[in-house]
């Protein structure tokens, strides 16, 4: 039996300590130790894109990730990106509502994710670009020209607000 | 699928993890060391790879850099591509290496995976050993006795083996800055942006005297590691660049290549023609580079 280890990973902006077995990845971590659902679990193998999540503001495959890895760091999921206060949808996520960019929803969080890495470093990206950056998210539903549309729809909303 | 148990250590020194596997060899216990872990992670998960230890060089402070030594570029191992990919350093003296890193995965898999673990891993598809073989990478190594540094020669031995020991961590990647005039070119063919390269080629070369010379090329993806390519370098060698001394290097590259890699994903054959269509679009680009 292998030692657990103590983690303390701060997501969402709210800290979490646990005691976690070392081959627990952040993904599971973040789903069966904090319940937090919003994160999906695909292919287990960082082809898919499902369980992104930011971790230090950087896009990251979540299973491909060690909880014990993320210790100390701070995670950005999902269920991060609505409005606290107001309970109002994120840009992103409204953008992704209003320009069909989702179907049945189970890729949703990791390209949501991955796009507001993109758009944080690039408010105005080139379908090009947003092609390259959202390379690593696959979605089996939409055939795609519709996420592009939805993070078109997202980068313009975001400008005109004053960013992300 | 969820990995094996394993133990897991953190050392906060590199002393401490060099002692530790160090330790675990003696032991006769399989212990890794944890860069990135975007190879590996893989590994665990599939269960192709079931070490009994984790070591996690990530609290190892001092492995993430990107600076310039005089005509040497030095790269801490623990550097991530998605900081080599955002080097103006890289991208302006080693412009070979930073476009090789490009190519690399995607997004998620450069944000986090590192420039040694992608050294250390040494798949055969991969980018980084095919530009080390033109480039005379070194390696930096620290183990028990100290450190060394290990050519790009003897750095890849075969598939996913490098010559380090069960007890050295590889700490640093020391790049000659590509010379000014020099040309260069990385192209590959993979099914979607991203994936594991089928195959792929680096060129460089110089233009002097409107002659090609200094002609460096190196195939990847198609042996047990990257490989050069001699018999089409000594095509190009001396030679005008024109379409006719190009098509000539790159159909000897094709032939040349022993025993391309036979799997699902593509045959011997294709793999020899990808090599020469890509040899042949490498030297045009690295030409055109060339002043």
């Amino acid at each position: 039996m292998t030692a657990k280890q103590h983690t303390t990973v701060t997501v969402n902006g709210r800290v979490y300590q646990r005691d976690v077995e070392p081959r627990l990845t952040l993904a599971d971590f973040l789903r069966h130790e904090l319940h937090l659902g919003g994160t999906h679990v695909g292919c287990e193998h960082g082809v898919c894109g499902a369980c992104t999540v930011l971790i230090n503001g950087r896009a990251a495959h979540s299973c491909l990730t060690l909880a014990v890895q993320a210790d100390g760091a701070e995670v950005t999921t999902v269920e991060g990106l609505k409005n606290r206060e107001t309970g109002q949808l994120h840009p992103i996520q409204q953008a992704f509502v209003d320009a069909h960019g989702l179907q049945c929803g189970f890729c949703t969080p990791g390209f949501l994710m991955t796009t507001l890495e993109l758009l944080r470093d690039n408010p105005e990206p080139s379908d090009e670009e947003i092609k390259e950056a959202l390379g690593g998210n696959l979605c089996r539903c939409t055939g795609y020209e519709s996420i592009m549309a939805s993070v078109q729809l997202a980068a313009r909303r975001l400008r005109e607000s004053g960013g992300v | 699928m969820k990995a094996a148990s394993f133990d897991y250590h953190a050392p906060q020194t590199l002393e401490a993890a060099v002692a530790l596997l160090q330790q675990f060899d003696r032991e006769g216990v399989d212990a890794k060391v944890l860069a990135g872990g975007q190879s590996l992670m893989p590994m665990l998960n599939m269960r192709v790879a079931r070490p009994q230890v984790l070591i996690d060089l990530g609290r190892v402070p001092g492995l993430d850099y990107i600076r310039a030594e005089g005509d040497t570029i030095a790269i801490g191992a623990m550097t991530s591509k998605r900081s080599a990919e955002d080097s103006a350093l890289l991208k302006d003296r080693q412009p070979l290496f930073h476009a090789a890193t490009r190519l690399v995965g995607h997004r998620q898999i450069r944000n986090r995976g590192t420039v040694g673990g992608s050294f250390a891993h040494a798949d055969p598809s991969a980018e980084y050993p095919a530009v080390a073989l033109v480039q005379n990478v070194q390696m930096k190594a620290q183990g028990p006795d100290g450190v060394r540094l290990i050519t790009a020669t003897d750095f890849f031995v075969t598939y996913m083996t490098t010559c380090l020991e069960t007890a050295e961590v590889l700490t640093e990647v020391r790049l000659p800055a590509l010379p000014p005039g020099t040309g260069w070119s990385i192209q590959e063919f993979t099914k979607r942006d991203g994936d594991l390269a089928l195959a792929g080629v680096v060129a460089t070369l110089r233009r002097v005297k409107g002659l090609c010379e200094d002609v460096r090329i190196c195939a990847f993806g198609v042996n047990a590691t990257a490989v050069r390519l001699p018999a089409a370098e000594a095509a190009l060698q001396g030679r005008p660049p024109t379409t006719e001394s190009f098509a000539r290097a790159a159909a000897l590259a094709g032939e040349s290549v022993q025993e391309p890699i036979n799997d699902v994903h593509a045959s011997p054959d294709y793999r020899r023609q990808l090599v020469k269509v890509l040899t042949g679009r490498c030297l045009a680009e690295a030409a055109a580079r060339a002043t």
